[in-house]
């Protein structure tokens, strides 16, 4: 008799132990003695924390060796200082809670399935039509006319200077060149979004947005021609431009590297609680670097209010979006690394602007990163290095070139709400023709930079070992004048 | 004599900046100094009669500046450029400072650098909270929050690209690698942006960041974890290296190399972080191009750095007892290299043997011949020697890995050998 009667208690202690999976019994109220206890699992929300003590499973995850029934069953009972609702009886699953460290919200399974490639749809985002006219439904961001001809004006202004750099690098005037042929909206129109105090790491064909910061004619001249009123003092190839005045950084060759950079720098900017973010501009390709993943995943650990704009433009010099990535894109990475993001028309300005400005103030109030994925098409070569007539159709060029171009959408757009007509268009043309020819002839008149330049600012201040190696570089220079260029000063 | 004020006015409590050049050329005091032979007995006679203290021989460092003893009565400066040995015991009944081990020695100095500057900020894996692996940090992330000592996800190019972000818009970061292996993650940013990025942007943008972390060969590390770094890193323009050695060095290095508006890179060693010995209470922040006068001597120079000094000082006893003289000089500065106490040394001995950690092909002593074949080829009795590690990856094995280190024995014969000439 005692043997069944102890039979049965132990069978009803299995039942209220967590080995048991049974249905959910209310708890009787318990008198309110609790000492404070550990909170052993923070990770978990209060609510499953509720619900597993008003299933009398054992608040400590215990394994079958441990089975002390007594201990797991006391702290439960203290734990309970107040009457829990009632669970409904049905609807419940049977599924213990998840309580590893690794993941948040999650549950298990008995179903064997993996998970697909296939993201989710992003959908994306634009509100003007092909014919610059306002999608229906859609809501137009605020912008004045005076911002909206600021931001046409910057984009015709840059296609003209792109057009006259590439055919000065063609006459030889200086060696490199990039233009941004198909994506002046998607530069524009983000940095028009954007204050002035952001700090702004580019790539490579983001002067649209030096440009827009103010970055004058003449100085995008001095920089192609690396003179010495370069303000990089003639030590980067062209197009690498960098004014600190404007928080644009120098840019730097290697791909992605800025990405880290402006996480960096977003964190500095978190640190002195700045009203400013940092803004990154990159291509499609640059998302595979190791840097662009490292930077994402540093970026939402960190809380860093940083703008990580993706121009995904189609290209890689020649390899196709299909050789890059299998992503359907870039805005559905980022959920991989907790991150919000968006994917814009690149080339309706109207768009752009409008989520940049949104993602910007989510970035800097909410102290998170965002990324914008802008889709656009890459209707330049790669560069001048580069013809792009050898790995991608004519018509398909001409197609983007000729029907998709931003710059004519925008315009479309004006001339719509009648701000904009096309006498001014010629005339703001052959304008920005001649200033860009003055300042082109300028820079080519000035002085190369001096020979001192090559040792300054390696360091704060010239160490003896560069002094040393200056004096020689001097000496063979005054040995042999007749090898040194005679219009360089020293 | 003007010695005593120049002392006094050279050392009490200066931050000592600016390159050799600048010490070397306008001010007449150093030139003054320059012009007093090292270690010669008559200037330690002349200079204890002057401040009435018994200075002992074996400190003078390579300006010949006089050390003072800790208890000295007459000069209270802080003027030691020259560390004293914990095995030789200490020179004088010290009490004044305080003893530390030397990843204390080195936490004191970052601790008082953030206190000092809030821009300071650390950033590297297991900084925060753990306190870093080798607990440099322990107990900092409490005092000075999370951001300031900042856990980062593991992507050593990553967080040091961020450190470079965040240096060019006015933070002044440090970034720990947790091995200085691991840094070569890190050496596409290091290489191509952060001693690049003052020079191409015109001098617009400055990276005063500060990146360090344990090298060298360890206890049984295996090859990726006793990697010498300063090998692969000594060609990168725009760079500062310096390697710490004792609790003394590695304090004022640290303040130095934070105080720095250059990128510097602080070597320091595995196996040095429980070195004990007792440094001044005084602030202090020691040169970063300068090297250190360990013991002057007249046989032989020997040019030594990081852990080698230490093996040095061990075969030093054993030469001293054979009869012969070295002097040490732990060169601290691995680029620039300070030619100029290195010349000096020259041109008393005659003879140099170099003592480094690093591979055979490309090291820290390959660059230290070439320069010194360069400049004292006319001074030198003897080829210059040197004694480096094998170009074999580290073993595990314990006495394999012994092999790979230059050993006190291996020193002693090599000095006894470049002395017959």
């Amino acid at each position: 008799m005692a043997l069944i009667r102890r039979a049965g208690r132990s069978l009803s202690m299995l039942k209220r132990s967590s080995l048991f999976h049974g249905k959910q019994k209310k708890q009787r109220q318990q008198p309110i003695v609790s000492p404070s206890l550990p909170n052993l699992t923070p990770h978990l929300p209060s609510s499953l924390i509720r619900l597993q003590i008003n299933t009398t499973y054992s608040a400590i995850p215990r394994g079958i060796s441990s089975c002390s029934f007594r201990s797991s069953y006391i702290p439960n009972r203290l734990l309970t200082s107040e009457a829990q609702p009632k669970l409904p009886d049905e609807g419940i699953d049977d599924t213990q809670f998840l309580d590893f460290p690794g993941v948040k919200n999650t549950a298990f399974t008995c179903d064997l399935k993996f998970v697909s490639e296939k993201s989710e749809e992003v959908p994306c985002y634009r509100v003007l039509s092909e014919l610059g006219e306002p999608v229906d439904g859609a809501k137009l961001p605020q912008m004045a006319d005076a911002l909206a001809l600021r931001i046409y004006e910057n984009m015709i202004t840059l296609q003209v200077m792109d057009y006259l750099f590439y055919e000065a690098q063609r006459q030889g005037r200086f060696s490199f060149y990039m233009t941004c042929s198909g994506e002046e909206a998607a530069i524009v129109a983000s940095a028009a979004a954007l204050s002035n105090e952001d700090v702004i790491f580019a790539q490579y064909r983001e002067q649209g947005a030096l440009m827009w910061r103010g970055f004058d004619l003449q100085e995008f001249a001095h920089q192609c021609y690396s003179n010495s009123a370069d303000y990089g003092k003639g030590r980067q190839m062209p197009i690498h431009y960098g004014s600190k005045k404007h928080n644009f950084v120098t840019i730097s060759s290697p791909i992605a590297t800025q990405l880290s950079h402006a996480v960096g720098a977003a964190y500095s900017l978190k640190m002195d609680r700045k009203d400013a973010c940092a803004v990154t501009y990159f291509g499609d390709g640059a998302t595979s670097e190791g840097d662009f993943h490292a930077a994402m995943n540093f970026a939402a650990v960190m809380e860093a209010p940083v703008l990580f704009i993706c121009r995904n433009n189609g290209w890689a010099i020649s390899t196709p979006i299909t050789d890059q990535y299998r992503s359907d894109g870039v805005a559905t990475k980022s959920r991989a690394y907790g991150m919000r993001s968006i994917c814009v028309d690149g080339n309706d300005a109207l768009a752009v602007y409008s989520a940049v400005k949104s993602a910007r103030s989510m970035a800097i109030s909410e102290s998170r990163p965002i990324l914008i994925e802008v889709l656009t098409y890459r209707v330049s070569h790669h560069s001048t290095s580069d013809d792009s007539t050898k790995y991608r159709s004519g018509e398909e060029l001409s197609h983007w070139k000729v029907m998709r171009d931003p710059v004519v959408r925008f315009r479309r757009w004006l001339e719509g709400n009648g701000w904009w007509n096309r006498q001014k268009d010629t005339e703001l043309q052959s304008h920005s023709r001649k200033k860009i020819i003055a300042a082109m002839m300028n820079a080519e008149s000035m002085k190369k930079p001096p020979l001192s330049d090559l040792f300054t600012d390696v360091y704060d201040s010239i160490p003896t070992n560069l002094k040393e190696q200056e004096s020689y570089v001097r000496e063979a220079v005054a040995k042999n004048p007749n090898l040194y260029p005679s219009d360089v000063p020293l | 004599m003007e010695s005593t004020a120049l002392l006094q006015k050279v050392t009490a409590g200066m931050a000592f900046r600016g390159t050799p050049a600048s010490l070397l050329s306008s001010s007449s005091a150093s030139s003054h100094v320059a012009r007093i032979k090292l270690g010669s007995r008559s200037v330690i006679r002349a200079v204890s009669r002057l401040s009435g203290l018994t200075v002992k021989a074996t400190h003078l460092n390579a300006y010949g500046f006089g050390t003072m003893p800790h208890n000295s009565t007459a000069l209270k400066t802080v003027n030691k450029a020259v560390a004293v040995k914990t095995e030789t015991g200490s020179t004088a009944t010290a009490q004044q400072g305080h003893e530390l081990l030397l990843f204390e020695a080195l936490r004191e100095g970052l601790e008082e650098e953030m206190e000092r500057d809030p821009t300071v900020c650390v950033i590297g894996e297991d900084v925060g909270h753990y306190g870093g692996s080798y607990k440099v940090t322990k107990g900092m992330a409490e005092k000075f929050g999370d951001l300031r000592l900042l856990d980062t996800p593991i992507a050593e190019n990553s967080f040091t690209g961020m450190a470079i972000g965040a240096a060019m818009t006015g933070l002044r970061p440090i970034v720990e690698g947790m091995n200085m292996g691991f840094l070569l993650l890190a050496f596409n940013q290091i290489a191509n942006n952060c001693g690049m990025l003052h020079y191409t942007s015109g001098g617009q943008f400055t990276i005063p960041i500060v990146i360090r972390g344990p090298g060298g060969v360890g206890k049984q590390l295996g090859a990726e974890h006793s990697q010498r770094l300063e090998s692969y890193f000594q060609s990168v323009p725009g760079l500062q290296m310096v390697a710490c050695s004792t609790p003394y060095n590695a304090k004022g290095l640290m303040k130095a190399a934070i105080r720095s508006e250059n990128p510097v890179i602080l070597f320091e060693h595995v196996l040095l972080y429980n070195l004990k010995e007792r440094i001044p209470d005084e602030e202090y922040v020691l040169c970063l191009e300068e090297a250190e006068l360990v013991r002057p001597g007249q046989d032989i120079t020997i040019l030594t750095y990081s852990r080698m000094r230490h093996h040095v000082l061990q075969a030093v006893k054993t030469l001293v007892s054979k009869g012969y003289d070295p002097e040490v000089i732990d060169i601290r500065s691995l680029k620039p290299f300070d030619l100029f106490a290195i010349g000096n040394s020259v041109k008393k001995t005659h003879k140099v043997l170099i003592v480094e950690e690093c591979m055979r092909t490309g090291g820290i002593g390959a660059s230290l011949r070439a320069a010194i074949m360069e400049n004292f080829f006319d001074e030198l009795d003897a080829p210059i020697g040197c004694l480096s590690s094998q170009d074999v990856p580290t073993p595990y094995a314990g006495p394999l890995e012994d092999l790979t280190v230059v050993q006190p024995p291996q020193i002693v014969f090599a000095v006894e050998q470049l002395c017959k000439h």
